[in-house]
């Protein structure tokens, strides 16, 4: 048994040194200085406090879909639509937040229920991939890369149509709201309320996933749905219920994303946090205790890549590159040691 | 073609499933393989057939040593093996599954190749549509699909693991001609079987494996005592008949009418009493599938009533039929009833009624140990199920009944598995009956329907006798019925 950890942890530094090299190269390719280069992302991520309060404001959007589909994934569902789930998160809770910032009641309340209304939002959204999959036969890849299109869409429509700013829309977003509605940050735009919420979400996942009757069933569910429907367990509405979850998580990342960090709805406003979650979910093979360093990590990578732009004049999509690639190799890694050494 | 086989062992981990085999087998000669489960015959089979390499040992074909890299590269070799569990590809038509096997042409003939599989099917009379799916086979005829591949693809060596365990007595018998026939033409075949009968009616020698060597060979006719002697190191016999002790009804079926796509069977009447053992017997896909799904809530009848100890559950779901004590084990152990993947504790917890919200693991790793215990089960609470054999995997579903049940239904509950098991298996099962479960089983085993049943119920074609008292019957008799004779003399008495 001890020994299969330490062969695990082998394989997967092993892999980690493979994506750095081959990132490297890259790097040279580009004509960047590699060194210099690792050494300006680790400063862009790290470097200031405003850095690190950039990185924990990345973190907390991808905890949430990360342990989202790290419940889909739990019940054999591809759930692709996290992504357009956020998305309608976020306008759901800018309905809300529009709709009563100019009543009486009291700015704390117009902000839960904003935030309760993007987690029944990304919920809603996560139920029609779910649907069409449970009784359309639709599989969810297809269902939630359609939904995440038409998610854009309505974003678009929203932001240059009803809702458009006094005069004339822009890929600005919508009118800011009014200050009080926004989430308490501490002062550097760290919503303490926003990163505590995503913590927790992770710590209930995780608990769901391991300890519970509701997580065992979902595990079986996903791995074999006839022999579990024999075993009792009602099967489609474990599915069901694992995308509704994973949406509601979803839907509070957006919901977060508006009400903390802009204050409105933009225009591809989830920002790829939901492919971003998918990514770190293979990563840590469906092992959510894993999700909280890894999440952090890849952070720090898409904040920290930021100053290759400003430093090298480099597309920052290079922290994508060093993701994906770590991400393949580690899913090589596992593939090579399954087959030389059986499985861990 | 002749094969040897030189001193041919296999680890897995610290098992060492083949220990210095040696075999000679001529071309022409079929040869049997005797043996329990889990004493290496499969993993020598699948040895030979390219699935697994040999830790060390020579395979020479015709006097050539050779290796063989991968089942594609034995078929090449001329050597084609039929597993126990049909691997094809069910989501496809029967033509494409042949025509996947093959090498070569980028624009494949499928008239051809559909006039090909339907001469080779109509020499073996089996009925094989070449445009129907795989998926709506059952799992006998899924088996005869591939005997038909292997021949196409010109297997000058044929391997049958347990072939004879899905198919009815007369297409054993078609079988069994055929590979005479294939014998005849210089082919060799390798027929491993745990049925002594089987392997003494048709094979013209025999060898016996037992924990990983090889115990013994023997020509045929053998003395049947000496080779359960060399197969289990000891003497077994079937075990006594039990009496029966019916019960207060606990199914009740009233002028049932089922269908599937390709049959229709109505009329069904059936009392089931407690404690009582209902045998279904008939070819493979005769129409025992439906029935059975039909009794569990898995299939909607189209015409009748179905009632669980009184209660009308009629087009009520399976779990509805569970909550009323009805439990159905499939065939297809890991398709239908086991989860890959789960633990033995996963699943025992997940069969437990639930308490709480969270899983006290101590408690379900405590009853996974008392359920291994009880039902003989060579695995650890940890073992996932797919590291199980398949005995013991059956052992498993088995150990997951929840108690009190009022009826069990089981489909082929001791396919492929060796005497011991299915005497142990049964035993577990008559003790539920002694306390008053009732049981029916689907089964193409002959004996099994007569030792274990009260009453036996017969399928064929869409046809269904009444429930037969199981002393009436014989197994002349039972396949005559099975066969399709005979039906007339039956008295008409729908229900008993």
């Amino acid at each position: 048994m001890k020994k299969n950890v330490w062969v695990n942890i082998g394989f997967q530094a092993g892999a980690l040194v493979l994506a750095l090299l081959i990132t490297t190269l890259i790097l040279a390719a580009a004509g960047a200085p590699p060194l210099k280069a690792y050494g300006s992302i680790l400063n862009g991520a790290f470097g200031s406090s405003n850095n690190i309060v950039a990185v924990l404001i990345t973190w907390a959007p991808l905890l949430l879909t990360t342990v989202g589909v790290l419940i889909t994934f739990s019940a054999g569902l591809w759930n692709i639509g996290v992504e357009g789930q956020m998305t309608l998160g976020a306008i759901f809770a800018t309905w809300m937040l529009r709709m009563l910032q100019d009543t009486n009641l009291p700015p704390a309340l117009i902000i839960i229920l904003g935030i309760l209304w993007g987690m029944v939002g990304g919920a809603l959204w996560a139920s029609l991939a779910g649907a069409l999959k449970t009784f359309g036969g639709v599989n969810e890849i297809f269902g939630g890369l359609g939904l995440n299109f038409v998610s854009t869409a309505l974003t678009i429509y929203l932001v240059f149509g009803p809702w458009k700013r006094p005069g004339v829309g822009s890929m600005s977003g919508t009118q800011p709201f009014n200050e009080a509605l926004w989430l308490p940050t501490l002062g550097t735009g760290l919503s303490p309320w926003g990163l505590g919420l995503s913590i927790l979400a992770v710590i209930l996942v995780y608990l769901l996933l391991r300890g519970t009757y509701f997580g065992l069933r979902l595990k079986a569910v996903g791995k074999n749905m006839k022999a579990s429907y024999l075993l009792g367990i009602p099967t489609w509405q474990y599915s069901m219920f694992a995308f509704l979850l994973c949406g509601a998580l979803a839907g509070l990342a957006g919901a977060i994303q508006v009400e903390s960090v802009y204050h409105r709805l933009l225009p591809n406003i989830s920002n790829g946090y939901g492919f971003l979650g998918l990514l770190v979910a293979m990563l840590i093979n469906y092992q959510a205790i894993w999700v909280i360093p890894i999440a952090l990590f890849f952070a720090a990578l898409n904040v920290g890549s930021v100053q290759l732009q400003i430093v090298y004049k480099m597309d920052s999509s290079f922290a994508g590159v060093l993701q994906d690639l770590l991400v393949l190799l580690v899913l090589l890694g596992q593939g090579v040691r399954e087959r030389f050494l059986g499985k861990a | 073609m002749r094969v040897e086989l030189r001193n041919i062992h296999k680890y897995f981990g610290k098992n060492h499933a083949n220990a210095g085999i040696n075999l000679d087998i001529p071309s022409g000669t079929i040869q049997g393989i005797l043996g329990e489960n889990g004493a290496g015959k499969s993993t020598l089979m699948k040895i030979l057939s390219g699935y697994f390499y040999a830790d060390s040992g020579e395979i020479i074909l015709d006097g050539k040593a050779i290796t063989i890299s991968s089942p594609s590269d034995a078929i090449k070799h001329g050597i084609g093996m039929l597993h126990q569990d049909p691997l094809d590809f069910p989501p496809m038509r029967l033509l494409d599954n042949f025509l996947l096997g093959r090498e070569g042409g980028l624009f494949p003939d499928r008239k051809v190749v559909a006039r090909d599989i339907q001469t080779l099917a109509a020499q073996f009379n089996f009925s094989l549509d070449p445009e129907a799916y795989v998926d709506t086979l059952t799992v006998g005829e899924r088996q005869q699909l591939e005997i038909l591949r292997l021949l196409w693809l010109g297997a000058r060596v044929l391997i049958l693991d347990e072939p004879t365990t899905g198919i009815s007595a007369s297409q054993k018998a078609k079988l069994f001609e055929t590979l005479r026939t294939l014998a005849g033409q210089g082919k060799t075949i390798i027929f491993v079987s745990h049925k002594l009968e089987d392997v003494e009616v048709l094979c013209h020698k025999v060898a016996v494996l037992r924990s990983g060597q090889l115990i013994g060979e023997s020509p045929v006719p053998f003395d049947h005592k000496k080779m359960v002697e060399m197969m289990f190191g000891k003497e077994i016999s079937l075990g006594d008949r039990y009496p029966l002790n019916a019960g207060g009804k606990v199914l009740e079926l009233k002028n049932l009418a089922v269908e599937d796509v390709r049959l229709h069977m109505e009329d069904i009447h059936l009392d089931l009493h407690g404690g009582e053992v209902i045998g279904l017997a008939g070819m493979e896909g005769s129409g025992q599938g439906p029935f059975i799904r039909a009794c569990s809530g898995l299939l909607r009848p189209v015409n009748g009533r179905v009632q669980v100890n009184g209660h009308d559950l009629t087009g009520k779901s399976h779990h509805i039929f569970k909550r009323h004590g009805v439990s159905f084990l499939p065939a297809s152990r890991m398709e239908e009833g086991l989860v890959p993947g789960l633990t033995l504790t996963e699943h025992f917890v997940l069969a437990e009624k639930t308490q709480g919200v969270f899983i006290d693991h101590a408690k379900g790793t405590k009853l996974a140990e008392e359920r291994i215990t009880s039902f003989n089960i060579r695995g650890t609470p940890v073992s996932t199920v797919e590291s199980l054999s398949g005995g013991n995997q059956q052992r498993a579903l088995l150990a997951l009944l929840q108690t009190p049940l009022s009826l069990i239904l089981l489909e082929h509950p001791t396919r492929g598995l060796d005497i011991e098991s299915t005497i142990y298996i049964w035993s577990k099962l008559k003790e539920r009956c002694k306390q008053g479960t009732s049981i029916i089983f689907v089964s193409s085993d002959l004996e099994e329907i007569l030792q274990y049943s009260d009453r036996v119920m017969v399928f064929f074609s869409g046809k269904v006798t009444p429930p037969l008292d199981v002393a009436t019957l014989t197994t002349e008799k039972l396949g005559q019925l099975i066969g399709g004779s005979g039906w007339n003399n039956l008295n008409s008495g729908k229900s008993l």
